[in-house]
């Protein structure tokens, strides 16, 4: 690990003004993901500013919503009763990550901030252009059984790891932040981007922009979510593939749908198409193939990971049928 | 630079003060020391125990407020003023504490070096209330892997202690 400065502070606006006045300084919040890329120098600040005295740990259930605060940990929030009840795939997502160790230091900010589990990204003797741009790919033609089946680029092929996002996406949560340009909300589905030709960019957020809570809008789309995770083992893994799911059915046709799919692209991915289909339909085992298919739809696998769209589209039609029932 | 903002550290050493099973202790450390490093180079207690050092496999795990933490990824200046407690604080003096005596009664371990992080882990798990059935232990002891083998055993001594309610 490369030497560095440490600050804390209690105060929002200090934090946003020191980080955005150092182009090498970074907010630390649980550490989990930041400390660990650190002691691979594959990230290297001058400077941490410790933001975990803010006053944004709780999780307040509002008449129309409810705010998780950005430095409420993981595992308070897959517990925490107005969670389950108003977007339970966000708690069964959270449940299905990482371990109850990670869970109690990691943040929900920190969450959506956490970097691509790559190995290529963290090995600093291979090319990576998310970690030094115009280096190349190794996983292109490397071992990509990890790797994205949609929205890569020829630079990047990486997936994005959290579980939470994509459940947040068929919840339709806004994340707020404070900048030095102010206060905004921005849709989860708007808050990643994809890799392209700049991969080093991975949200919309600006140098010293500070996430400070999610809100998630209490519906009853949101309130029949669920999550479904596929992994090589039990527990305390990654995803191959998910889906974050939520459909409301009235007088026997799908009213509305929400998709959210994890593990096969370098964002969570919104399957905005699957919902359009599936919304004046009645829920069947046919109509969630069809679902799953155009899901799939310019989806490319790269050798290793080939096995990722078929499983991706079995799992769609499961969670669908999951939540219809 | 606002007002509000604590007084830079580092990277040089600087004091951090740390409580450690119910005592001080004054060390002299960069910022860019962990929690792990601090406990094992710097405090003198080398019970925690550092596998991967990347938080996958959960050798380190302390109590930090009660709450069990990876130790390898945080930094040890991130908790001045924490109450953490380490392998070492959990026996009154040479009485062990019930998880302590479950594993060695229930042969938890084989070569040991996952145990200590295997019991302040199952300590927590007892104190977060969580459901006693063999796949709940599992699911929740999933942070502390066992390059031995020794599931089995661990999964009975933690419910073995469970059910003495401590």
């Amino acid at each position: 690990m490369r030497p560095f400065a440490y600050t804390r502070t209690a105060s929002s606006s200090a934090a946003v003004a020191t980080v955005t006045a150092d182009r090498d300084a970074k907010f630390l919040a649980g550490g989990t993901n930041l400390i660990d890329l650190m002691k691979d120098t594959v990230e290297a600040p001058a400077l941490l500013v410790d933001i975990n005295a803010l006053p944004f740990g709780d999780i307040v259930e509002h008449r129309t919503f409810v705010r998780i605060g950005a430095l409420a940990r993981m595992s308070d929030t897959a517990d925490h009763p107005a969670v389950v009840r108003i977007a339970p795939a966000v708690a069964e997502a959270l449940l299905a990550s990482a371990s109850p160790q990670l869970r109690n230091a990691a943040t929900i900010g920190g969450n959506l901030m956490q970097r691509t589990r790559c190995a290529y990204f963290r090995d600093v003797a291979t090319a990576c252009n998310k970690r030094e741009p115009g280096r190349g790919c190794a996983a292109i033609d490397g071992i990509n059984r990890q790797h994205a089946v949609l929205g890569g680029s020829r630079d990047c092929i990486c997936v994005h790891p959290s579980d939470m996002a994509v459940a947040l996406l068929a919840v339709d949560a806004i994340v707020r932040t404070r900048g030095p340009r102010g206060e905004r909300s921005i849709p989860i589905a708007a808050f990643h981007t994809l890799p392209g030709d700049t991969p080093q960019i991975e949200t919309v957020l600006e140098h010293g922009e500070l996430i400070v809570a999610v809100d998630i809008p209490i519906s009853r789309l949101a309130s029949t979510s669920t999550y479904v995770k596929v992994r090589d083992r039990a527990s305390y893994e990654f995803a191959l593939v998910s889906v974050g799911a939520a459909l409301s059915v009235r007088d026997g046709k799908i009213a509305d749908a929400r998709l959210g799919l994890g593990g096969i692209a370098p964002k969570p991915w919104r399957a905005l198409a699957s919902e359009r289909a599936l919304i004046g339909v009645a829920p069947s085992a046919a109509a969630f193939e069809r679902a799953a298919e155009i899901a799939v739809g310019g989806a490319r696998g790269y050798g290793h990971n080939d096995f990722k769209i078929p499983l991706v589209k079995r799992l769609i039609v499961k969670s669908l049928a999951s939540v219809a029932a | 630079m606002p007002v509000d903002v604590g007084p830079r550290a580092g990277p040089h050493p600087v004091p951090v003060t740390l409580t450690i099973n119910g005592m001080r202790h004054d060390l002299t450390i960069e910022p860019r020391v962990t929690l792990l490093d601090a406990l094992r180079e710097y405090a003198n207690l080398p019970g925690t125990k550092k596998g991967c050092d990347q938080g996958t496999c959960g050798a380190c795990t302390v109590l930090v407020n009660g709450r069990r933490i990876d130790s390898c990824l945080t930094l040890a200046i991130m908790h001045t003023g924490a109450r953490i407690t380490t392998i070492e604080g959990l026996a009154d003096g040479d009485r062990l504490h019930p998880m302590q005596a479950a594993f060695l009664e229930h042969d938890g371990f084989q070569c040991g070096y996952c145990t200590p992080g295997q019991i302040l882990s199952a300590v927590a798990l007892l104190a977060e209330k969580r459901p006693l059935d063999d796949a709940s232990i599992r699911e929740f002891m999933s942070g502390n892997i066992c390059r031995c083998g020794a599931y089995k055993n661990i999964v009975d001594a933690v419910a073995a202690a469970g059910k003495q309610n401590v």
